[in-house]
């Protein structure tokens, strides 16, 4: 089934605020093989100016990601998430994630496109914390296969 | 290592990165990133939609690709921008699992804006699986 393009423009604001924790940042890092002192060391983020460890750049996506979850199992949208691949990715920072923050996210689908049966969703999410200023943005492109 | 950010040039290459994801790592991966589509970690659903094995996270490839700039960088503050494409999977066997290669240099420097902008390849079994691969940092 293909998606529902007039749902281009509609934004899902996430519920609560994503509360970053120290552990998680920490847990990240290993995951993705980062030994960046930065993430992993309190007294290290410190001492270089930061209020708390910093998390790695991509760590922005673990945000969207229970973000994302609203929109894509939305199912007015039409979606077939067993058939979805992540076209690309991208983020735009004002400043590194530090523990601690306290973000906001607001996804917006901001195009839906069918090429050769393909529906392509790209999705803007923007992230501010809890002063409302902004921390990072990120624009991610899904591709939804045809089926067969 | 820092990198000095008052001397970079077009052409400058950051140092080269390999690494190895397996599935140990890619079940990592999910529970800290809460991406558990089981493509990556349950061979038989990657076989059902037509995968050759399970396949890597785009967004771990893009993590651990993003690391030859924050390596060099040392500290991630000045990075303003980091973009990909996903162009091919990144099979990970078992127990083999996949080695990414990472090269990166400086494609363009914006004097006006004070940028530098880094491009990344990512190679897996002698093919790039990361088209414009990209970030931007800013200069002092």
């Amino acid at each position: 089934m293909p998606m529902d393009p007039s749902f281009a423009g509609r934004e899902y604001p996430l519920g609560e605020a994503y509360l970053v924790g120290v552990e998680k940042v920490r847990e990240f890092a290993a995951a993705i093989g980062d030994d960046n002192p930065l993430f992993h060391d309190r007294a290290v983020a410190r001492a270089a100016g930061y209020p708390d460890l910093l998390a790695p750049p991509t760590f922005a996506f673990a945000v969207i990601n229970g973000a994302q979850e609203a929109v894509l199992f939305d199912p007015a949208l039409g979606l077939d998430f067993s058939r979805v691949v992540h076209g690309d990715q991208r983020f735009v920072y004002s400043r590194p994630i530090v523990a601690g923050d306290e973000l906001s996210c607001t996804i917006v689908i901001d195009s839906i496109k069918n090429m050769a049966g393909n529906d392509m969703i790209t999705l803007r999410s923007e992230i501010v914390d809890a002063t409302g200023a902004h921390v990072v943005t990120g624009y991610g492109m899904l591709v939804s296969r045809a089926a067969g | 290592m820092t990198a000095d950010l008052t001397s970079v040039a077009v052409g400058d290459e950051l140092p080269p990165l390999t690494v190895h994801l397996d599935r140990g790592r890619l079940v990592r991966y999910a529970g800290a990133s809460g991406d558990f589509n089981p493509i990556h970690w349950n061979p038989r659903v990657a076989a059902d939609v037509g995968l050759p094995d399970v396949i890597a996270h785009g967004m771990l490839t893009m993590a651990v690709a993003g690391r030859i700039v924050t390596d060099w960088l040392g500290d991630p503050g000045p990075l303003a921008e980091y973009g990909v494409r996903f162009t091919r999977p990144v099979v990970v066997a078992d127990p083999d699992g996949a080695e990414v290669g990472i090269t990166a240099k400086i494609g363009a420097i914006d004097e006006q804006a004070r940028t530098a902008r880094i491009d990344i390849t990512a190679t897996f079994a002698g093919k790039t699986v990361l088209g414009k691969s990209r970030a931007v940092i800013r200069l002092p």
